[in-house]
C-alpha cells in the first residue's frame, strides 16, 4: 500500500478491481464503510462475479477475468479524451513531459526489440533521451511527438469504450458510467483509492495490471494524497513483512538485490546501482544504496565483513538465472535437479498450480522438510486419499520430516500489515505438544551445520562459519534481539562527517533511523527500511496510542510504519508546487516557507524547496513514471494480453498467445488449451471466501461449519445449458486435471459477450483439500496452469479455461 | 464510526452483573410484579446495508456460547447451516434479489436471530414457569433449568427463532449475550463485526444511529430505506436498517408485519379461560344434579321384574310398544 | 375367557348371528338367580376400558399441566416438566390404540336406534330419573352413545393434532402455522373430551349399580331391567351362545 488501511476513510471513491476486499479483507473493509458512511464516498466494484464487495457497492460492472489492462487503458484513454486529468499534478509530478529515445516503437502488441526465440526484449530504446547536460530531455509543452504523454495517448487510443466492451465484456454504458465517476476524481479536491489484491497479481501480466491503475491514479493526481493511492491488500498476515525482508531468491532485506553471477565484485555490483539523478536537484534516494548494503553485510557477518573483503560480498550467493521462484523450483524438482526442499509455513501442493505436476515433483525429492503449525497436504503428499489424492505410497521414496512450529498467536514478534505498519504482538497461548518457534528450529539447523562445516571443512565454509551469531542464547535468538538487529546499531562511536569532533552515535546504541546508516562499516543494520522500529527510545512497534491529530487517519503514534514511520508514501505530492495542499480540507503535510511538516512524516528532505525537488524521491527523475523505461520485462506501457488460456484470441494482437515474454517451461506449453478451444470453452477463475483462510482454516471446526464443502459457482444460464442442478455435483476439468464439487448456481455470475461470442464464467474457490476438519475436496490447483507473471512469476490462477458437466458425487 | 464499547474494567467488582432477577419484567407462566423502575432499554442494530456477509458474527456466536455445530454440506448457496439450529443462534441468510425498478441484482444478506420482542410471543406461549424471562432492559432470555422442551415458544415466536435441542430437550436461541451485557459489554456478534454493521447501545441511541444511516442511504437512491422495529410485537430490541424497508420479506422472509399469531393469542387467551370454565361447569353441574336429583337407584321391583322376565313367568310388556325395535 | 374374536362382530348377516340384534355383544348373557345377574362386559373389555380410562386421566392431568400455568404443579405427578412433556404424547398413543380396540368392540352396539330420539326428546325425564317415562333402551342409551362417539371423534382429533405438535419426532413435516392450529385444536378438543369424560364418570356415579359393570363385568337384572330393558329382553330371548360366558 502506498497509503494505509486507516487512510481509506479519507477517500471520495473506492475502486475495487482485481480484488474482493469485503470478502478477503473484511476487517480492513471497515474503512470503506467508514468512508461511505461519513464522507458519502462511493464504491465501485469491477469483477467477473458479483461479489460480497459488490453487494455493498454503489456501482457494479462485470469484467472478464484477465482483461483488466484493456479496461484500465480504456479509462486512461477516456480521461485523456475528456480532459479528466489533474494537469498541474501530471505535468509536475509525472514523466509525461519526458522525451523518449528515438527508435522506441509499439506495434501489434509488441514494443521495439522483441526477440521471439528468446521470448524477451532488447530494451535499449525504452529510455529517455539524455541531453548534453546529462539529464533527461523534457518538453513541458507536451508537444514533442516522442514525449511520454503523446506516446501514451497513442498507445491507449486503441482502447475505446467499444473495444473495452469487445474485450472485457463490460457493457459500454456501464464502462462509461464508471469512467465518469472516476473522471470526477481528477479534481484536486476529489480522490479515489484503488484497492486490489490477487485478482490483479495472479496473471501472466499481473505487474502490468497494477501499473495500469497506478498510471491512471497519477494522471488523476491521486498518489501521495489522503484517500488516494495504490493499495495492495496483502493476502496473508505479514506477507508484506516477507517481501520487506527479502524472502525472495533474488532479494536481500529492504528491497536490495542478490548479486548476479556477472557481478563478480562489489564495484561491479554497485556500478549499476549508482542511481544518479536524471533531473537537477532530485534526491534520488537510492544513492544511499551502498550505506544500506554495507550495514546489512555488517549485520550479517559482523567483524568478518571488512573493507578489504568488500564487506563479505563473496559470502553472498550469486544468481545464475533471474529468479529461483517457486515455479522454477518445482520444475527443477521434477527434472530431478533439486532434491532437498525446506518447506517453511507453506503448502505448495495446494497453493501452486498444476497439482499433478507438483506431486510428481515432490515424489522425486530425497528429503522434504515441512515446518508448519498445521497438518498440510504437502506434508502428506505421499498419502493415498482415494480420488482426492491418488498415490502409491510404496513407490514414493521421498523422506518427509515434519517439524511442528508455533502459530502466530503463540509467539512474539511483529507483523507487517498491508499499510507497512510493523505491529508488535505478544503470545496469546502456549504452543501445543512439541511445537517450537521457527527461530529455534532455524537456529538449531544453523548451529549443527556450522559444527559440521567446522569439523569437515568443505568447498566454501566461510559464509556459514562467519555468520554473525551473537545472541544471548545461540540456541534460540529472541524476537527482541532480531528486531533490534534489523533496526541497526552503531558498532563504534560515530562522528558527524561534517564535524569529526562531534560524536553523533555511541558504540552499541540503537540507530534512530536509516539516515544514520554508514557505508564505512561503523553501523550495522539488517533491514534499512525497518530502521526506527526499535530505537534507544524502545520498541516503536509496540506503541498503542491511537490519537489522530487533525483526524487525518495517520495515527503516527500507533506502532511503526516503514519507512521512517511514514504513513503515506510520496506524501509531498499532496501539495502543489508552492507546497500548499491540493485539498486544504485534507492536509497531510505543508511547506511553511522553510520546512515541511504536518500530520505525516514528510516523504522529502525537510528543507527541500517545493518548486525544486520532486516528490518521487526514490526515482532518479524525482517524478513518477507513466512510462516505466526498461524496468519491466514486458513493456514500458501495459498492453492487453490474453491469459495463456483464453476463450478468444487477442483482439488487438491476434497472433500473440498470453504474455509474449512470460517464461513457460517446455512441458507446460503442451498442457495449455489453445485460445478459443472448444474442448475447454469456459473461462474459469479461482478465489477465496471470507469463511476460510487459504488451506489453514479448514482445520478449524468453526470455519468448517461456516463453509463445509467444496463448490464451484456458475450462472443460471450455464446450469440450464448443462443440466446442472443447484447443489448438485459437477465435474470440472482443464487440460491438467479435474475436480468434483457442488454447484452453486447463482445470479451473481452472468454470461458475457466477448468479441461476439458468449463466454461463461466458472468460479472455483480454493479452500478444500484432503486434510482438515472440513469435508474432503479437490484443490482448485488441480486445474490451474503452470505459468507466472513475466516480471515476478506470480502464477496465473485467475484466468484459465475449463469444461464442466453434471456429475455424481465422489466415490471415495 | 459508532463509539466502541470499552473493554471490561479489571476492577474487582467489574464482573458484578448490572441486571438480574430483580429486573425481570415478565416471567413465563408466572405472575411477577414488574420492577418499579425500568432499566434503560438496550438494542442491537443490524445494518443490512453495511453487512458484507462475512459470518464473523456467526463464528463469534458459536465461540462465545461454546456451541458445536455440525459440519454440514453445501446445498448450492452461501447460507450455512441451512437454518437456525439449537447450536446456531444466529445465521447469515443470503438472498439474490433482482430489483424490479433498476433490474440490478442485489445480494441481500441478513443476520437472522432472536429479535428480543417487547411483546415476546415465546414467553407468552411458554407453559413452564420461569423458562423464559424478559428483563426490563428488553432482553428476552431462556432459563434452561426451567425449560421442559415442549416447543410452544416456537409456535409463539413470530420470527421462527427458537430451536429445541435433541440433546437436552430444551429450547435455544440468541440470548443477546445477556452475560456480556450484564457486565457492560455488547454481544459477541457486535464485537466481531468488522464493518459495524452490528452496533449495540441503548434503544434510543440505536434509533438515532439508524436515522443517520437512513439519511445516507436515501442520498444514495434508496428512498425506501428505513428502520425495522415492528410495532406489531411492541417493537424489538434487535432492529434492522433495510434498504427496502417497505418490503422486509425480500430479506429471506423477514415478516412484513410480525405479530404474535392470533391462533396463539386465542389458545393462550380465551381458550384457556373458557376451557377451564367449561370443565369446571361440567363438574359443578354433575355435583348439583346429584344434590338435586339424588342417586338413580335400582328398586326391588326392578329386580323382581327381571327375575320374572328371566323365568318367563310374566314377561312385562315393552314400556312403549309404539316404538318398534330397530334402527332409526 | 373369551378372546376378542373379530368374526364375532360386525357380521350381522352371518348365519349364527343373523338373528341377533346389534346391541348384544359377545359375552353378554343372563344368569338366573336372586337377583338375576347379567353379564355386561367381558374381562378383556374391562381391561381394555381401564387402560383407556387410566390413559385418559393421565393425559388430562399432564395435558392440563401444560395447558395452564395454574395447573403446572401437576407436572410433579410425572416427575417434572420435562417428563410430563416427554410422556404425554406416548400416553396418547397408548390411549389411541387402546380406545381403537374398544371402538372395534363397541361400535356396533353404539349405532343409533329409533328409541334414541325419544330418549333425547325426554332428556328432562332422564335427568329426573323418571325412566318409566322413557322407551325401553338397548345396551346403550343415547347418552352413552353420545359419550362413545364423542370420545371416538375427539380422540382422532387429539391424536391427529397431537402428532402435528409432537416436535420431537414430527417437527419437520408441518409448518409452524399448521402446528399453531394443531395446538389450538388440541386444546379445544381436550377441553371437550374432559367434559365428556366428566359426563361419563358422573353418569356412572349417579346411576347406582353401574360401577360393577366395569369391575366385575356384571350388573343385576334389576339394573338391566331399569336402564336397558330392551337389551335384557334380547338377552333373555337369545339362544344359547356356543361361546362360554366371560368367566
Amino acid at each position: 500500500m502506498t497509503n494505509a488501511w486507516t487512510d481509506i476513510k479519507n477517500t471520495d471513491l473506492v475502486v475495487i478491481m482485481g480484488g474482493n476486499a469485503a470478502e478477503a479483507h473484511p476487517c480492513g473493509f471497515k474503512w470503506v464503510t467508514e468512508a461511505k458512511a461519513n464522507r458519502g464516498a462511493k464504491l465501485i466494484v469491477i469483477d467477473p462475479r458479483y461479489t460480497r464487495s459488490a453487494s455493498v457497492a454503489d456501482y457494479y460492472a462485470p469484467i472478464r477475468q484477465g482483461t483488466d489492462i484493456a479496461f484500465l487503458m480504456g479509462l486512461i484513454n477516456w480521461c485523456m479524451q475528456n480532459d479528466k486529468v489533474q494537469w498541474a499534478y501530471t505535468k509536475a509530478f509525472t514523466n509525461a513531459s519526458y522525451v523518449v529515445k528515438e527508435g522506441f516503437t509499439y506495434q501489434d502488441g509488441l514494443f521495439a526489440g522483441y526477440d521471439e526465440a528468446k521470448r524477451d526484449y532488447n530494451r535499449d530504446t525504452w529510455e529517455y533521451e539524455i541531453g548534453p547536460d546529462g539529464y533527461a530531455v523534457v518538453d513541458d509543452t507536451l508537444t514533442h511527438p516522442r514525449c511520454v504523454w503523446n506516446l501514451l495517448k497513442a498507445h491507449v487510443a486503441t482502447y475505446t469504450p467499444e473495444m473495452v466492451e469487445r474485450i472485457c465484456g463490460t457493457p459500454k454504458d456501464k464502462f462509461l458510467k464508471i469512467a465518469q465517476m472516476i473522471g470526477e476524481c481528477s479534481s484536486p479536491t476529489k480522490t479515489m483509492t484503488s484497492m486490489y489484491a490477487l485478482g490483479w497479481t495472479q496473471h501472466s501480466k499481473g505487474a502490468q495490471n497494477i501499473r495500469g491503475m497506478a498510471m491512471l491514479q497519477l494522471i488523476l493526481g491521486n498518489i501521495g494524497v489522503r484517500g488516494g493511492g495504490m493499495n495492495a491488500l496483502r493476502g496473508h498476515s505479514n506477507i508484506q513483512g516477507l517481501t520487506d525482508l527479502g524472502l525472495m531468491s533474488n532479494l536481500i532485506p529492504g528491497y536490495l538485490n542478490i548479486p548476479t553471477e556477472k557481478e563478480t565484485d562489489l564495484t561491479a555490483y554497485m556500478s549499476t546501482r549508482a542511481f544518479k539523478p536524471l533531473r537537477p536537484n532530485q534526491m534520488s534516494y537510492w544513492q544511499n544504496y551502498r550505506k544500506f548494503f554495507v550495514s546489512f553485510m555488517k549485520s550479517m557477518y559482523g567483524p568478518a565483513a571488512t573493507a578489504e573483503n568488500d564487506w563479505g560480498y563473496q559470502y553472498l550467493p550469486k544468481l545464475d538465472v533471474p529468479n529461483y521462484d517457486i515455479l522454477r523450483a518445482f520444475e527443477l524438482m521434477k527434472q530431478g535437479k533439486m532434491n532437498l526442499y525446506f518447506c517453511q509455513g507453506f503448502n505448495p501442493l495446494q497453493a501452486f498450480p498444476n497439482k499433478a505436476k507438483l506431486a510428481e515433483a515432490l515424489a522425486k525429492l530425497k528429503l522434504l522438510v515441512v515446518m508448519d503449525p498445521l497438518q498440510t497436504e504437502t506434508a502428506r503428499f505421499w498419502e493415498d486419499h482415494g480420488i482426492y489424492n491418488k498415490t502409491d505410497p510404496a513407490s514414493i521414496k521421498t523422506e518427509v520430516l515434519q517439524l511442528p512450529t508455533t502459530c502466530f498467536a503463540e509467539d512474539e514478534g511483529s507483523l507487517v500489515n498491508s499499510g507497512r505498519w510493523l505491529q508488535w504482538h505478544w503470545p496469546g497461548g502456549s504452543p501445543p505438544g512439541e511445537a517450537r518457534t521457527d527461530t529455534f528450529i532455524m537456529a538449531q539447523i544453523h548451529l549443527r551445520l556450522k559444527e559440521l562445516y567446522r569439523k569437515e571443512g568443505g568447498a566454501f565454509p566461510d559464509p556459514i562459519l562467519n555468520l554473525n551469531w551473537t545472541y544471548k542464547n545461540p540456541e534460540e535468538p529472541t524476537p527482541e534481539e532480531l528486531a533490534k538487529e534489523m533496526n541497526g546499531s552503531a558498532l563504534v562511536d560515530v562522528f558527524d562527517p561534517a564535524d569529526p569532533t562531534k560524536k553523533v552515535l555511541e558504540a552499541g546504541k540503537q540507530l534512530s533511523g536509516f539516515g544514520q546508516y554508514r557505508d564505512d562499516g561503523t553501523t550495522a543494520g539488517g533491514c534499512w527500511i525497518f530502521s526506527g522500529c526499535w530505537t534507544e527510545a524502545g520498541n516503536m512497534m509496540a506503541r498503542r496510542d491511537n490519537s489522530d491529530p487533525g483526524d487525518a487517519g495517520t495515527f503516527l503514534k500507533w506502532s511503526f510504519a516503514w519507512p521512517a514511520n511514514r504513513r503515506i508514501l510520496y506524501n509531498r505530492a499532496s501539495c502543489d508546487l508552492e507546497g500548499k495542499p491540493w485539498d486544504p480540507s485534507r492536509k497531510l503535510i505543508e511547506w511553511d516557507g522553510a520546512k515541511w511538516s504536518g500530520y505525516d512524516v514528510p516523504d522529502i528532505a525537510p528543507t527541500a524547496k517545493p518548486a525544486d525537488v520532486g516528490p518521487f524521491i526514490m526515482n532518479p527523475e524525482g517524478v513518477s513514471r507513466l512510462f516505466v523505461r526498461k524496468m519491466m520485462r514486458d513493456g514500458p506501457f501495459p498492453v492487453h494480453y490474453e491469459p495463456f488460456e483464453s476463450p478468444v484470441a487477442n483482439v488487438i494482437a491476434p497472433k500473440i498467445v498470453g504474455n509474449p515474454v512470460a517464461r513457460v517451461f517446455k512441458d507446460d506449453w503442451e498442457q495449455f488449451a489453445k485460445p478459443g478451444s472448444p474442448e475447454f470453452p469456459y473461462a474459469a477463475t479461482t478465489y477465496r471466501l471470507t469463511e476460510h483462510f487459504h488451506y489453514w482454516t479448514k482445520n478449524n471446526h468453526v470455519n468448517a461449519v461456516l463453509q463445509p464443502e467444496a463448490f464451484v459457482e456458475i450462472s443460471e444460464e450455464l446450469a440450464k445449458e448443462k443440466g446442472i442442478a443447484l447443489g448438485g455435483w459437477v465435474r470440472v476439468w482443464s487440460k491438467r486435471g479435474e475436480i468434483l464439487a457442488k454447484a452453486v448456481v447463482t445470479k451473481r455470475i452472468k454470461p458475457m459477450t466477448i468479441d461476439g461470442k458468449t463466454v461463461h464464467v466458472v468460479g472455483v474457490p480454493i479452500h478444500w483439500g484432503f486434510v482438515g476438519a472440513a469435508r474432503k475436496g479437490f484443490g482448485a490447483n488441480n486445474l490451474t496452469p503452470f505459468v507466472g507473471d513475466a516480471n515476478i512469476e506470480t502464477p496465473e490462477f485467475k484466468a484459465f479455461q475449463v469444461n464442466i458437466e453434471a456429475s455424481t458425487g465422489p466415490v471415495a | 464510526m459508532f463509539p466502541a464499547i470499552a473493554n471490561p474494567s479489571v476492577s474487582p467488582d467489574a464482573d458484578k452483573p448490572r441486571f438480574g432477577e430483580k429486573d425481570i419484567m415478565r416471567r413465563s407462566a408466572s405472575e411477577v410484579t414488574p420492577p418499579a423502575t425500568r432499566l434503560t432499554e438496550v438494542a442491537k442494530l443490524i445494518d443490512v446495508t453495511k453487512c458484507i456477509g462475512c459470518k464473523a458474527c456467526q463464528a463469534a456466536c458459536l465461540e462465545w456460547n461454546n456451541l458445536t455445530e455440525e459440519i454440514g454440506f453445501n446445498h448450492g448457496v452461501y447460507t450455512n447451516p441451512m437454518d437456525l439450529t439449537p447450536d446456531t443462534f444466529t445465521l447469515m441468510r443470503f438472498t439474490e434479489w433482482v430489483n424490479p425498478e433498476t433490474e440490478n441484482l442485489e445480494w441481500l444478506i441478513r443476520k437472522d436471530g432472536c429479535m428480543h420482542c417487547e411483546d415476546p410471543g415465546c414467553l407468552k406461549a411458554c407453559p413452564s414457569p420461569g423458562a423464559i424471562v424478559q428483563y426490563s432492559n428488553g432482553i428476552v432470555d431462556f432459563q434452561h433449568e426451567n425449560c421442559i422442551g415442549c416447543g410452544y415458544c416456537i409456535k409463539g415466536c413470530p420470527f421462527n427463532i427458537p430451536r429445541i435441542s435433541k440433546v437436552d430437550h430444551t429450547a435455544y436461541k440468541c440470548t443477546l449475550c445477556s452475560d456480556r451485557v450484564a457486565v457492560g459489554q455488547g454481544p459477541a456478534c457486535q464485537k466481531a463485526c468488522p464493518t459495524q454493521a452490528i452496533v449495540f447501545g441503548t434503544k434510543q441511541e440505536m434509533k438515532d444511529w439508524a436515522e443517520f444511516r437512513i439519511t445516507d442511504l436515501k442520498s444514495r437512491g434508496f428512498d425506501k430505506a428505513g428502520l425495522y422495529d415492528p410495532q406489531g410485537v411492541g417493537g424489538t430490541h434487535v432492529m434492522y436498517v433495510l434498504h427496502h424497508a417497505d418490503t422486509p420479506s425480500i430479506y429471506a422472509g423477514l415478516p412484513d408485519n410480525p405479530r404474535i399469531s392470533p391462533i396463539v393469542e386465542t389458545w393462550k387467551g380465551v381458550t384457556k379461560y373458557v376451557g377451564l370454565a367449561v370443565m369446571g361447569f361440567a363438574a359443578a353441574a354433575g355435583f348439583l344434579h346429584y344434590v338435586v336429583a339424588g342417586p338413580n337407584k335400582v328398586g326391588e321391583e326392578d329386580e323382581e321384574n327381571a327375575e320374572k322376565l328371566v323365568e318367563g313367568k310374566a314377561p312385562p310388556p315393552p314400556a312403549d310398544p309404539t316404538q318398534p325395535e330397530g334402527r332409526v | 375367557m373369551s378372546a376378542i374374536d373379530p368374526h364375532a362382530h360386525g357380521h350381522a348377516h352371518m348365519p349364527d348371528h343373523a338373528h341377533l340384534p346389534d346391541d348384544v355383544e359377545p359375552g353378554d348373557g343372563v344368569r338366573p338367580g336372586h337377583p338375576v345377574q347379567v353379564s355386561r362386559y367381558t374381562l378383556a373389555a374391562r381391561i381394555n376400558h381401564w387402560i383407556t380410562a387410566i390413559s385418559l386421566v393421565l393425559l388430562a392431568l399432564s395435558g392440563m399441566a401444560l395447558f395452564t400455568p395454574k395447573l403446572f404443579f401437576l407436572t410433579g405427578l410425572f416427575g417434572g416438566g420435562q417428563w410430563t412433556r416427554a410422556i404425554h404424547p406416548w400416553i396418547g398413543v397408548v390411549l389411541f390404540f387402546s380406545f381403537f380396540i374398544l371402538f372395534v368392540r363397541f361400535w356396533r352396539a353404539n349405532l343409533p336406534a329409533r328409541e334414541d330420539g325419544t330418549w333425547l326428546a325426554r332428556i328432562s325425564d332422564v335427568l329426573g330419573g323418571h325412566e318409566e317415562r322413557l322407551p325401553e333402551i338397548g345396551k346403550y342409551n343415547a347418552g352413552q352413545k353420545f359419550v362413545f362417539w364423542s370420545m371416538s371423534g375427539l380422540i382422532i382429533v387429539l391424536i391427529g393434532s397431537g402428532i402435528v405438535m409432537w416436535d420431537q419426532y414430527f417437527y419437520p413435516f408441518t409448518t409452524i402455522e399448521q402446528k399453531r392450529i394443531a395446538i389450538l385444536v388440541h386444546a379445544v378438543a381436550a377441553v371437550c373430551i374432559i367434559c365428556v369424560w366428566i359426563i361419563h364418570v358422573y353418569a356412572a356415579i349417579w346411576v347406582k349399580g353401574t360401577f360393577s359393570a366395569m369391575t366385575r363385568g356384571e350388573v343385576t337384572g334389576g339394573w338391566a331391567w331399569r336402564h336397558h330393558r330392551k337389551w335384557l329382553r334380547e338377552l333373555v330371548g337369545k339362544p344359547k351362545e356356543p361361546r362360554a360366558p366371560a368367566e
